[in-house]
């Protein structure tokens, strides 16, 4: 299976059932989360890093591209966010733009410089770029505040013209992100299963058959890199926001390390909600976990040992295997019953 | 004139000279026939026509039009279509989202992000023309993957067909195919001979000397003999050479 193959009905839908369920069980989380020992801010966090984790999907699963320096246009666009409303203009909707803007010319510089690469190439390039921007980012004092990075950042209220929602507080400002990953859930599915997601799509299984059919492979796989790296850069503007500041951690070689971990355990190389499981999982377990030792994140990287190892197609992957099975073991149980019926009972 | 005009090509990798000032013509609606020994070229002269390689010397021109060195995308929108000689398809796609890929209508939609890719009756029904004159239109939905050797083949064929392409270049169509394979494809060649343009390498004499309307010979890069296969099998050259033995 492939990410955006799909010819399901769900494939032509704006809106799938899935995403109602989804959101649906979403909107409810303010109202449990506190009784069952989490907080609504964790809420917040997954809400935003299932977003970048999706926006970084469309690199690594929908095109199979290796982007190992990610976490450099989430943290472009965090800085971009503050930087905007300190300096340009305290709108949310412009300085959400500024984010997505930044980090998509920041994606589409490098794209320019790796497109034409492949493999261990493209990933080693990736990652090179990606330790660029995260230097800098610690090196320019005067504009990311360096290692201390960029502090106080407001959460700008959510302005329609004729009504404003204060998002100060957190559970409001979870339903603003929760609005927006639906929006951004729509926005994604839509184009993975467009043309130009198919066209992405069959890229990663041949460039040189796309090629030879007329597709111009370079260009395509530097928009999507571009793409990617905005939607990221979206992402990291409202993490800004979640934050109150933009530190350059988010930027480190780990950090990128952490989405690839998430979308690989999640199952984002054959589902599209594969990200959104990993990351549900990567960041619970780091709460959960994390709560009775520090030592967290050796345990999650025993559980990534373990599906690579086992099912390399991840939690979304298994999942579908067993839906497959169950539904065969249904028609097998059909089957032998029909069998009972033409040549009688066991007796 | 010449559908397509091969003129000096030359190529060289490293310090191997592996096409030596190569001409060939084919005029629009022949079948071509390349034959020649492992390593003689052929291959590399199919991606020089299909802009996969750039000659370092030498021009390709396409129905008049100098289109020497251009990139395999470009090259392939200007109506040049090919097989490969290891099967290249997309394995997960469907055989019928495979054909889609090919088709002209499909690739002009390829920046398109708005609209769905599938439920499009039009492409719907053009891909399954194409997969119908393969014979594999019952296995649509089948994955490119999941099909049997032939029916890859017959796929790679009708992949190439839906690019409603000028010229048709097939590298070794009917490698690895069974008698019943090799036979149907023969026969759905001879249902396109001279509705377009046909090149194809191929290792099987019988085949090619039955379909091909000229062959072009080539050994060690060059074209050492050409002609109708009535002509070919005359030529000298070609009587001493094991190629001969089938002729």
């Amino acid at each position: 299976m492939i990410v955006g193959s799909t010819t399901s009905s769900d494939a032509v839908r704006l809106v799938t059932p899935t995403m109602l369920l989804l959101w649906l069980v979403l909107a409810t989380v303010p109202l449990w989360i506190a009784r069952i020992g989490l907080y609504p801010y964790l809420g917040i966090e997954i809400l935003i890093w299932a977003l970048y984790a999706l926006a970084f999907n469309l690199v690594l699963g929908t095109a199979g591209l290796p982007s190992f320096g990610h976490g450099a246009y989430f943290g472009i666009g965090a800085y971009a966010f503050g930087l905007c409303q300190f300096d340009i203009v305290a709108n949310l909707w412009i300085c959400l733009a500024a984010a997505a803007l930044a980090a998509g010319v920041a994606g589409a510089i490098v794209a320019l410089f790796i497109s034409h690469r492949r493999g261990i190439y493209y990933a080693f390039m990736t990652i090179a770029f990606g330790q660029i921007f995260w230097t800098l980012s610690i090196k320019s004092h005067r504009v990311t505040g360096g290692e201390d990075g960029l502090l106080k950042i407001r959460r700008l209220p959510a302005d329609f013209g004729v009504v404003s929602f204060d998002l100060t507080d957190n559970v409001a400002f979870y339903y603003f992100v929760l609005a927006v990953f639906a929006v951004g859930i729509v926005v994604l599915w839509r184009l993975v299963h467009s043309p130009y997601g198919r066209v992405i799509a069959a890229i990663k299984q041949s460039e040189v058959r796309a090629a030879h059919l007329g597709y111009n492979v370079w260009l395509y796989k530097a928009s999507v890199f571009t793409l990617s790296a905005a939607l990221s850069g979206f992402a990291g503007g409202l993490f800004a926001m979640a934050q109150l500041a933009a530190f350059p951690d988010v930027m480190s070689l780990h950090q990128s390390g952490y989405v690839v971990m998430m979308t690989l355990v999640g199952g984002g190389l054959v589902s599209f909600w594969g990200p959104v499981i990993g990351v549900l999982l990567f960041l619970t377990a780091r709460d959960v976990i994390g709560a009775f030792t520090n030592a967290w994140m050796l345990y999650f990287g025993l559980l990534f040992m373990a599906i690579v190892l086992f099912r390399p197609e991840g939690i979304a992957g298994a999942i579908a295997a067993a839906m497959q099975q169950h539904s065969l073991n249904a028609l097998r149980r059909r089957g032998s019953s029909a069998m009972r019926l033409l040549f009688g009972g066991g007796r | 004139m010449s559908m397509i005009e091969a003129a000096g090509v030359h190529v060289r990798f490293g310090d191997r000279v592996v096409l030596e000032s190569v001409d060939l013509a084919v005029a629009e609606g022949e079948f071509h026939g390349v034959m020649g020994p492992n390593g003689a070229g052929k291959t590399t002269f199919f991606n020089v026509l299909t802009g996969r390689v750039k000659p370092d010397r030498g021009s390709i021109r396409l129905g008049g039009e100098d289109v020497t060195g251009l990139s395999p995308h470009r090259i392939a929108a200007k109506g040049i279509a090919r097989s490969f000689q290891i099967m290249t398809l997309f394995d997960e796609f469907s055989a019928r989202d495979n054909v889609m890929m090919g088709l002209p209508a499909f690739r002009a939609r390829g920046l398109d992000m708005i609209r769905a890719a599938a439920g499009d009756r039009s492409l719907l029904d053009q891909a399954s023309g194409a997969l119908a004159a393969v014979g594999l239109a019952d296995k649509a939905d089948v994955r490119a993957k999941d099909l049997s050797y032939g029916d890859r083949r017959a796929l790679e064929i009708a992949v190439a067909l839906a690019q409603a392409p000028r010229v048709l270049c097939l590298d070794e169509p009917t490698s690895g195919l069974g008698s019943d394979g090799v036979q149907r494809l023969a026969t759905l060649v001879a249902q396109l001979k001279g509705k377009l343009t046909i090149v194809a390498i191929e290792h099987d004499m019988e085949f090619l000397f039955s379909l091909a309307d000229r062959i072009s010979v080539i050994h060690w890069g060059q074209v050492v003999a050409r002609g109708t296969p009535q002509e070919l099998q005359r030529n000298e050259w070609v009587r001493r050479s094991n190629l001969g033995k089938f002729a």
